[in-house]
């Protein structure tokens, strides 16, 4: 959102200085060279704004490559966040100020600045090979240019050469490149000044990391000094026309911290495996931008989790299956091409009719595609992409916060069912973070396993539920229930190979009965708004939806909105509920591929605005979108 | 191990229900019985056994056994495998399956649980030809193979399944044959015994596609001739009279008569714990060399990767205790709204 300015005197001010303004939001997007620790300060800045009682939102935008040559625009890595004093769902469209560390760090992200925004540059990076290197033309400076002087405010800060004058000690023997290295803790305090949040906890932090863990003390008193200098250069420049304050945010009463959705997934894993009284087999391939999950779990053997890295996504998904077989929690992750790499595999486990969890977080394809960049393409891969008639269950996360929520109820459904799930969540909800209300523990239910008992007599492996229509999970070890069961099609009840042609009709009847049957147990979809015009979501477009539909509103215009978290199956009610719109309009970051889905189930029609950028909606152009459509497509 | 008195176990009590559904004759038969009587005479109960397998005529195998089973996709069986163990390392596990499965669209899979050194048992029928499919030339089919899809012969060099195994840091490494129900039971039960991957190649059979190929090693008449069992600390010998020896020749080695020029003492004598000496007996091929039957390498030492995690899990619980839940989801950084 852009940031609007609201006379000072109408909210508490919280400095004694006229000259802060308090505003209701404000975005920053910090970029630099992939070496310059912009993530880090990113994430100093948002535990900041944390503190001082902001919601926020951040997104990270970072290049596939680890470390470009050094300078070149696609080596520029940035971290956005947006901060308010009221509930913000985006990391924000155009930032109100745009930190760049160097000339290509410039270059590739003025685009995201609103016209008359703060640009804060290191001049000093602004050298004639450093503008070369970037593919400036020979001479030219952009910091000279009139036309982006007059539409931005540009503040040429000498970073470097400050960052070195006040961190040298004639007495300390300290190289320059550790110095330099600090510059990006300058930057910090400019920007922690200019929006009056403390540096106190950052400082700490620094003091923890480098002096505690790392134990180089000496390093944690330069990050230190560099924060400290940028602060007092802030304050003392007067650079900047003036400094600037959010309040707090009414946030619901609670305990906090900063989730993404990697880590959410994780602590949601984790829960579900706590809550089911299984340990969790996580098996895994690297893949980008998934492997934080990974990561994650790999450190909390101490919940009997066993992750496994495995030597490819196929191995990972049979590892995870042959892990449910033994009645374990199996569970795997991945993103799109990894997806596609398991599709097999996620066959034998329909036809096993095993627990089964496959975390996708979906990044912009095809193919190798974009790695770094979000999407949501894998939607129909996800509910089709397997030889045969092979339903699985589809959950789709809608927050970072929300993916802890949708973990738990992926594996209480696979459990539930005896079949798979896929769990979509995407790159721009993995990295992005969001405060996060801490869940109490004991207020999640547990998720109960019937394990048939070793005496029942009736026992056969593919006896169904009456009521879920799943199969007995009967495992290795229990005597007298020795089974076979394989990807051959299977008799009903005996799970005997079969090849008769009325029991394959029934049975692939059961294995789509049993996803249906799950409508009983998920909650009906709800609309908030009142229209004639319902915007229908799913996954990660609900903030971007949220903030347009505001700012749809701040223009008189209303519509209704619903988001779905589950799609296969489809809440029970969601055929009543879209009979009842005259404008049926789907935001998706694909080419329409919910649309088709709803389309086909329901015959209504549907609109679709479609997002192909590999990055989340901007909100005003989506409320945009969202006007053209409901005027027939007519600007 | 408790102090129950485990129970008693005949073969025919590892019999599933179902029908075998193999062709009459093929090789398949007699491991599937070498199987059943190791399994009765190994230890463990029978809901603590797992067969596991791949896509092939040879994948068909748990069917067979009244076990716990799961006959999986094509190639990945090693994988499901290792599942499982991870999942619980009680249970006994056997991976049988073909030489396309395991070695073509499964050679990865085959290739890592070896380097892990996983504790199940991978039983490989390598009958050098696709059955399932009807006749396509395998990897280790040899070149020049006639085949449907080879209809002038097919190019590719095969692979060794033992070199494989041994080069891919395989910790128990034979080879044995189907029709030597005997010594099969005996192998695949000194495999089970072994802590960490067995691999055992059986030369198998197929009497519709490839009848006969590997007989020359397998017939009573012609085995003494053609094969050389590797017996620990023995040496080398073989022949129907007994009479001929394997003898190391610089970096290979020869084919020489007992006699006067050479005695026993001249030939090589087995060693199981010997890498470097298993490679090259893996290298004897038929008719140049009797090929080697029996153990090529062993290498206790190595501890399996499921013992090395459950370690690993141990010691973390031991110095960061038990996870709490509450505290892992609150973590170190929060703040508090009024």
């Amino acid at each position: 959102m852009t940031a609007t300015e609201i006379p000072p005197e109408s909210t508490t001010n919280p400095s004694d200085d006229a000259k802060v303004k308090v505003l209701p939001s404000v975005s920053v997007r910090f970029c630099g060279d992939s070496g310059d620790g912009m993530q880090l300060t990113g994430s100093h800045f948002t535990d900041e704004v944390a503190l001082a009682g902001n919601d926020f939102s951040t997104a990270p935008d970072f290049p596939a490559e680890i470390r470009a040559p050094r300078g070149t625009t696609f080596g520029v890595s940035g971290y956005q966040v947006q901060f308010a004093s009221s509930e913000i769902h985006t990391p924000g469209d155009l930032v109100n100020a745009l930190v760049a560390m160097n000339p290509a760090g410039f270059k590739t992200n003025l685009e995201y600045v609103e016209p008359g925004g703060i640009v804060i540059v290191n001049e000093d990076e602004f050298t004639k090979s450093n503008l070369k290197k970037c593919g400036y033309e020979d001479g030219y400076n952009p910091l000279d240019d009139e036309v982006i002087n007059a539409s931005y405010k540009i503040c040429k800060v000498p970073m470097s050469r400050l960052t070195r004058e006040s961190l040298v000690r004639e007495e300390e023997d300290i190289s320059v490149k550790d110095i330099d290295r600090c510059r990006n803790m300058f930057a910090l305090g400019i920007i922690s000044w200019l929006y009056s949040r403390e540096i106190d906890s950052t400082i700490a932090k620094l003091q923890h990391y480098f002096g505690k863990i790392k134990n180089k003390p000496e390093i944690a008193a330069l990050n230190e000094r560099a924060i400290k200098a940028g602060y007092y250069f802030g304050e003392t420049a007067e650079f900047f026309p003036s400094q600037y304050e959010v309040a707090p945010a009414k946030l619901k009463a609670g305990e906090y911290r900063r989730i993404s959705g990697n880590e959410a997934i994780v602590l949601g894993l984790t829960t579900a495996s706590t809550k089911m009284h299984t340990p969790l087999v996580y098996a895994s391939y690297p893949i980008t931008p998934a492997s934080d999950v990974l990561h994650g779990l790999a450190r909390l053997k101490q919940f009997e989790i066993r992750t496994f890295q495995a030597e490819d996504e196929i191995a990972a998904v049979m590892i995870a299956i042959g892990a449910s077989f033994a009645g374990l929690l199996g569970v795997t992750g991945t993103s799109g091409p990894g997806l596609a790499l398991k599709s097999e595999a996620i066959g034998l486990a329909v036809m096993m009719e095993l627990p089964l969890i496959v975390v996708n977080i979906q990044r912009a394809g095809p193919s190798t595609g974009m790695p770094t960049k979000t999407e949501q393409s894998d939607l129909l891969q996800t509910m089709f992409g397997r030889p045969g008639e092979c339903p699985v269950i589809v959950v789709a996360a809608s927050s970072p916060g929300n993916c802890f929520h949708m973990a738990i109820e992926a594996v209480r459904l696979s459990v539930r069912a005896m079949c798979p799930v896929i769990f979509l969540s995407e790159g721009g909800l993995g990295n992005a973070a969001e405060p996060w209300l801490i869940p109490d523990i004991s207020t999640i239910p547990d998720i109960v396993v019937k394990r048939p008992a070793v005496t029942d007599e009736d026992y056969l492996p593919y006896k169904r539920d009456a009521v879920t229509g799943g199969r007995p999970w009967a495992t290795p070890g229990t005597p007298g229930l020795e089974h076979r069961v394989g990807g051959l099609e299977k008799q009903d009840g005996t799970g005997d190979v079969s090849y008769d042609h009325e029991n394959h009709a029934l049975m692939t009847k059961y294995r789509a009965e049993k996803i249906t049957k799950l409508q009983e147990v998920i909650p009906e979809i709800e609309v908030a708004g009142d229209s004639d015009t319902l915007i229908l979501g799913w996954g990660g477009t609900r903030g971007s939806i949220l903030t347009a539909t505001t700012m749809l509103q701040e223009r008189d215009i209303n519509v209704a909105t619903a988001h779905l978290h589950y799609i296969n199956p489809f809440p029970k009610n969601l055929g009543e509920v879209l009979k009842q719109y005259k404008t049926i309009i789907i935001p998706e970051m694909n080419s329409g591929q919910l649309a088709m889905l709803i389309r086909s189930k329901f015959l209504v029609d549907a609109t679709s605005i479609c997002n192909l950028h590999g990055r989340s909606f901007f909100a005003d152009e989506l409320a945009n979108e969202i006007e053209v459509a409901m005027n027939g497509g007519e600007a | 191990m408790t102090d129950v008195a485990l129970p008693t176990y005949k073969a025919k009590d590892f019999a599933s229900d179902q029908d075998v559904r193999w062709c009459p004759g093929c090789g398949d038969y007699a491991v599937l019985t070498a199987m059943k009587k190791m399994a009765a005479n190994l230890g463990p109960k029978k809901e603590d056994f797992v067969f596991v397998s791949g896509i092939g005529c040879a994948a068909r195998f748990p069917y067979y056994m009244d076990t716990y089973g799961a006959h999986s996709i094509h190639g990945r069986a090693p994988a499901f495998a290792t599942g499982v163990k991870i999942a619980n390392p009680e249970l006994e596990i056997f991976l049988v399956s073909g030489d396309g499965d395991l070695l073509s669209i499964g050679g990865n899979h085959t290739m890592h649980a070896l380097r892990r050194n996983i504790d199940i048992n991978i039983v490989l029928l390598n009958n050098k030809i696709y059955g399932l499919t009807k006749g396509q030339y395998s990897p280790t089919s040899e070149v020049g193979k006639v085949t449907n899809s080879t209809p002038y012969g097919s190019l590719d060099e095969p692979l060794n399944p033992i070199t494989l195994a041994l080069a891919s840091g395989g910790t128990f490494v034979a080879r044995s044959f189907d029709v030597d129900v005997k010594g099969l039971t005996s192998l695949i039960h000194r495999g089970a015994k072994h802590k960490g991957t067995s691999f055992i190649e059986v030369y198998q059979d197929c009497n519709v596609f490839n009848h006969q190929t590997w007989f020359y090693a397998t017939q009573k008449d012609s085995r003494a001739e053609n094969t050389v069992a590797l017996e620990q600390g023995k040496p080398l010998i073989f022949g129907e009279q007994n009479d001929k020896g394997i003898r190391r020749s610089g970096d290979t080695v020869e084919i020489v008569t007992l006699g006067d020029e050479f005695s026993e003492a001249d030939l090589l004598v087995h060693d199981e714990s010997n890498l470097a000496q298993a490679f090259l007996l893996s290298q004897l091929y038929h008719p140049e060399f009797p090929e080697p039957i029996g153990v090529f390498y062993i290498d206790d030492s190595r501890p399996s990767y499921d013992d090395q995690l459950f370690e690993q899990i141990h010691e973390v619980v031991e110095s960061k205790g038990e996870g709490d839940l509450q505290k892992l989801i609150t973590g170190s950084n929060t703040w508090t709204v009024e």
